[in-house]
């Protein structure tokens, strides 16, 4: 139970990451698209208000962050404070939830 | 030029023991083990250390030289010496006993929960198992079967020194040539055994081991090996 459990952990950790790749990507090439003649608040929302395709692609980059950064804190805990059991696992999920919460308010915000 | 003399500096006591001087005179192609041989015997008759092959066969000298994990028997003072110093060290991450002498049991013990030993299908009333020496899993196995157990590669890994429970890189090399062995059938409980936070996940790919295994196994590949048997036994549902 407990490799399955940790092996799905890695796995989720490993198959966020490649999303987080192609999301990261996308995200920095906006950025340098953005800012050519000046970065204004105006700007950003004309682009991602009322855009589905911009909250959706935001809305899987939180998620696949929220997911792969737990997974990763939960083995730094480990090995740099040695906690690990129960409470580190409800702790780390927590974390994630958080991370899920402020991360889709965010795009939320931006979209409506 | 080079003095006649090393200033050498040995680890006494144990875990909390302390480094002290020693010199021994320089010889041509001296190697670290005739250095610690010399203090035995001719300086300090109550110096601990262990060896037995002295020819790189047995795995028992590995101490940590210079801060370095090495055999000490194929490790010539030419090569590590530090202007005519030199520090001697048990190995790390391993319980020291006294002086140069470390506990290997919980080594060896994660051998065998890594699930490190032969379970066959046949009987001695069966004829041989026969095992191509060019099959891609004979192959792999072979690349790490040359192990002879002399912890260099678990005393240079920083993961074992961050989670003690990590099964290191001896074990899960060990684990994996088993997996790529055609004629096991322990291997479904092998990989639940070298999966997780003590297995195969917890590696870094530091590489450590793989840059300073005697042998020249790259312990790393087979746990990347590992990773990969485990991924697929999970996704079939057999973890």
């Amino acid at each position: 139970m407990r490799a399955r459990i940790e092996t799905w952990l890695w796995i989720a950790q490993r198959a966020s990451a490649v999303v987080l790749a192609f999301c990261v990507v996308v995200h920095l090439a906006t950025i340098v698209h953005a800012v050519q003649g000046g970065l204004s608040a105006a700007e950003i929302l004309a682009r991602t208000r009322g855009n589905g395709a911009w909250l959706a692609f935001y809305s899987l980059f939180v998620l696949a962050a929220a997911v792969h950064a737990p997974i990763g804190l939960r083995s730094v805990l480990g090995e740099w404070l040695g906690w690990r059991g129960r409470s580190r696992g409800v702790f780390v999920f927590l974390f994630g939830a958080m991370m899920a919460a402020m991360g889709l308010r965010a795009a939320m915000a931006v979209f409506g | 030029m080079e003095r006649d003399v090393l200033d050498v500096r040995v680890w006494r006591g144990g875990a909390d023991g302390a480094f002290q001087s020693f010199e021994v005179p320089r010889h041509p192609s001296q190697t670290v083990l005739d250095v610690v041989t010399y203090i035995q015997r001719s300086l300090d008759p109550t110096l601990a250390y262990r060896f037995a092959c002295r020819v790189g066969m047995c795995g028992s000298c590995a101490m940590t030289v210079n801060g370095v994990a090495r055999w000490t028997c194929r490790t010539h003072v030419d090569k590590v010496s530090e202007g005519g110093a030199l520090s001697v060290a048990p190995l790390r991450n391993l319980p020291v006993i006294r002086d140069l002498v470390t506990d290997m049991r919980e080594f060896f013990d994660k051998w065998a929960a890594a699930r490190g030993s032969f379970t066959g299908r046949r009987t001695r009333a069966d004829d041989f198992e026969a095992v191509r020496p060019d099959s891609p899993d004979r192959v792999r196995a072979d690349a790490g079967i040359e192990c002879i157990g002399c912890a260099v590669c678990y005393s240079s890994c920083e993961v074992v020194s961050w989670n003690p429970a990590y099964l290191g890189p001896a074990a899960l090399n060990r684990a994996w040539t088993l997996v790529c062995d055609e004629r096991d059938a322990g291997k479904a409980e092998r990989l639940r055994a070298v999966a997780g936070d003590a297995g195969c996940h917890a590696c870094h790919t530091h590489l450590s081991c793989t840059a300073r295994c005697p042998k020249h196994i790259a312990p790393t590949a087979g746990i990347s090996g590992l990773k990969r048997a485990v991924l697929r036994a999970a996704m079939k549902g057999e973890l």
